[in-house]
């Protein structure tokens, strides 16, 4: 579908980058020393780093990419908000308060608190490098492709734009700006969510929302002929004629017979009048010919009771296989596992003064995030039934169901969702910027800076890894990048999360047992990854079966198989010398 | 970790944790094995699948909360 994008939207982003700018730049205007740019110099208050959580944490791909996920499947979005919830709890009960105590910057630091050894240093660093550049890819190329339909800018425009904005950002304060920025992210998303949930429930449930008399259902046709140009339904796009907004309620349940609408619901109602309501869902098919790529858009009836239910995305569990079900498992665990190793997130940890304060922001940035989730399962179902979505994108769902609301709205959500990359961007470059100067420059390559030297380094690993960023996103545009988030996932669980839960737990683990861990579990569930059938179908266009992997995800596997390197490993190499005070 | 009241403290986050781990495996587990389970609608017309979903929310934010009021009184 094409997009009318409004000005006031532009103008919001425009003020929204503004403001924040000039807030780096203020907070950025006195020396800095390496504690600050790296820590924030620990002073940041706790419900303060709680919201920054929040800020850091939902990326695009949350927003955006749930309220899609349950717009158009329905129920399996919202089990993709439990996983990465869940995994707060890994944070908050086993990690946080060790990794505050161990380190100082990185999360190499906590790791080789025990040992100084330059080898995990060296492992540590490279894979908190690969996890967050898998995680930047699709927020650079969602930052892309959401400035098209948004703001009314090309694709490298939005790449560009979000890359010198959070270049800027980072290197003129670090971790302070970096902080601010995703505290106010996070405060603005929460916020307008719930007014957006608030609306929802307010129009209650339509018949053939947003449009009057008889909804059309027959099928829509979209036509990508081989020398670019749209057609729809035979004839070429254009504002007049384009395909027909969808998603509507086709009967209400019984109680409201011989009405059209429900009136405002209670938010336990309102769950309950869209299981009882019969649902127009749209189903797509891709064919192709001489003549171009068809995908034909049709109408499905279906039950809301069998749409708040799993199994409408994740279509293994529907399968009857043992290989579909293995997938799911392998994909929850990953995020129960992934979020506390994540390293944007892990130096978030840094920005406290104490382990009192890191537990007092996290159980913050629970009550912030969770909130977040259920009202993106409102937002979902909202949008699912809003008679607004474009059959062709997904990630389109949220702003496209608060312009159902009002074109204000629209603009207001559409520039939340654009700076929502924002916040998530900086934390991944500051995360990466750590890894570069701190842990690779300084302690593995044994560099020896001032403290002013030292803030330099990171800010220019920041620019290189802020332009590496920028040409990842142009280089990756027409990649469906979205399942990068749960490689990430993946890759961060596999990696780190048995080096550090074993660290922390067992005296017996060695400095060669953390090296072949945390090698091992990148190099395998990377290789895993890149030899899936997703991988097959999606990166490469090659056929499904082809590929070698059982199931795509391979949390399940490298997760364990982290721990075992491990125990192997230490178990044959000498244990580390006994220190006092080390024996509890 | 030498302080023991650190020990404690740890023990407790661990029995916190477990529990979590319980509540979320069990309904991973639900879903795997009896799907038709989460049909079933006894809170108010919501389904299982979506009031256990919102359970889990609501039990980590009260398990956090626990965890940090535990601490701080000590």
């Amino acid at each position: 579908m094409l997009h009318d994008t409004s000005t006031l939207a532009v103008a919001i982003f425009a003020g929204f980058v503004a403001a924040v700018l000039a807030l780096s730049f203020w907070l950025g205007r006195k020396k800095q020393s390496a504690a600050a740019y790296y820590a924030a110099h620990g002073e940041v208050h706790w419900f303060v780093n709680g919201i920054a959580f929040a800020g850091d944490y939902l990326s695009a791909a949350s927003f955006l990419g749930i309220c899609g996920m349950i717009a158009f499947s329905g129920y399996d979005g919202f089990l993709y908000s439990i996983g990465f919830l869940a995994g707060w709890i890994v944070a908050l009960f086993v990690i946080a308060e060790p990794i505050k105590a161990l380190g100082r910057f990185t999360f190499a630091d906590a790791l080789d608190a025990k040992f100084n050894s330059r080898g995990i240093k060296m492992a540590v660093a490279i894979s908190t490098l690969v996890v967050s550049v898998f995680y930047l890819i699709p927020q650079m190329v969602g930052a892309g492709s959401l400035i098209t339909p948004l703001l009314g800018l090309p694709h490298a425009a939005g790449v560009i734009l979000v890359g010198v904005a959070v270049t800027l950002i980072v290197v003129t304060a670090g971790m302070v700006s970096t902080t601010w920025v995703q505290f106010i992210k996070g405060s603005l998303l929460v916020l307008f969510c719930g007014v957006l949930t608030a609306l929802i429930l307010g129009r209650g449930l339509q018949v053939n929302a947003g449009r009057p008399g008889t909804e059309n259902l027959a099928p829509q046709v979209r036509t990508v002929r081989p020398d670019g140009t749209v057609l729809v339904d035979g004839k070429p796009q254009s504002r007049d004629h384009d395909l027909r907004p969808v998603g509507t309620i086709a009967r209400l349940p019984d109680r409201f017979a011989g009405k059209t609408a429900t009136g405002p619901l209670r938010p336990l109602e309102y769950l309950a009048a869209l299981e009882d309501s019969t649902i127009i869902t749209w189903s797509a098919r891709r064919h192709a010919d001489a003549e171009g790529t068809h995908v034909t858009y049709s109408p499905v009836e279906r039950k809301g009771a069998d749409l708040l239910k799993p199994g409408g995305y994740f279509k293994g569990l529907n399968s009857g296989t043992l290989a579909g079900r293995l997938d799911f498992a392998s994909l929850m665990l990953a995020l129960f596992c992934g979020t506390a190793s994540l390293p944007h997130i892990l130096i978030r940890y840094y920005t406290v003064k104490d382990g009192a304060a890191a537990r007092k922001s996290t159980v913050v940035g629970i009550a912030a995030i969770g909130v977040f989730y259920v009202l993106t399962l409102y937002l979902g179902l909202g949008a699912m039934t809003s008679g607004a979505l474009d059959p062709t994108d997904t990630n389109m769902a949220a702003p496209l169901l608060a312009k159902s609301f009002s074109t204000t709205l629209f603009a207001v959500i559409s520039a939340i969702a654009f700076t929502t990359v924002l916040g998530t961007v900086s934390g991944l470059i500051m995360a990466g910027s750590g890894a570069v100067a701190h842990d690779l420059v300084e302690n593995v390559c044994g560099v020896r800076m001032t403290d002013h030297e030292k803030v330099r380094c990171g800010k220019i690993a920041a620019m290189g890894l802020g332009i590496v960023a920028m040409a990842l996103g142009i280089l990756f545009k027409n990649f469906n990048v979205s399942f990068l988030v749960g490689w990430a996932f993946n890759i961060a669980a596999s990696a780190n999360l048995p080096a550090l839960v074993m660290l922390l737990f067992w005296p017996r683990t060695t400095k060669q047992g953390i090296i072949a861990a945390v090698t091992v579990g990148m190099v395998a569930s990377l290789g895993w990854i890149l030899l899936s059938a997703d991988t097959f179908e999606k990166v490469y266009g090659l056929a499904r079966e082809a590929a070698p992997m059982p199931f795509s995800q391979p949390g399940l596997v490298t997760i364990p198989l982290g721990f075992l390197v491990l125990i192997v490993v230490s178990l044959l190499t000498p244990p580390p010398a006994a220190r006092p005070g080390n024996a509890g | 970790m030498t302080d023991e009241n650190a020990a404690t403290k740890s023990r407790l986050g661990l029995a916190l944790f477990w529990i979590y781990v319980l509540l979320y495996g069990g309904f991973m587990g639900l879903v795997l094995v009896r799907p038709d389970l989460l049909s079933w609608r006894p809170f108010g017309g919501v389904n299982l699948a979506i009031a256990a979903g919102m359970g889990l929310i609501a039990a980590a934010l009260v398990l956090a909360v626990v965890y940090m009021v535990a601490r701080a009184g000590r």
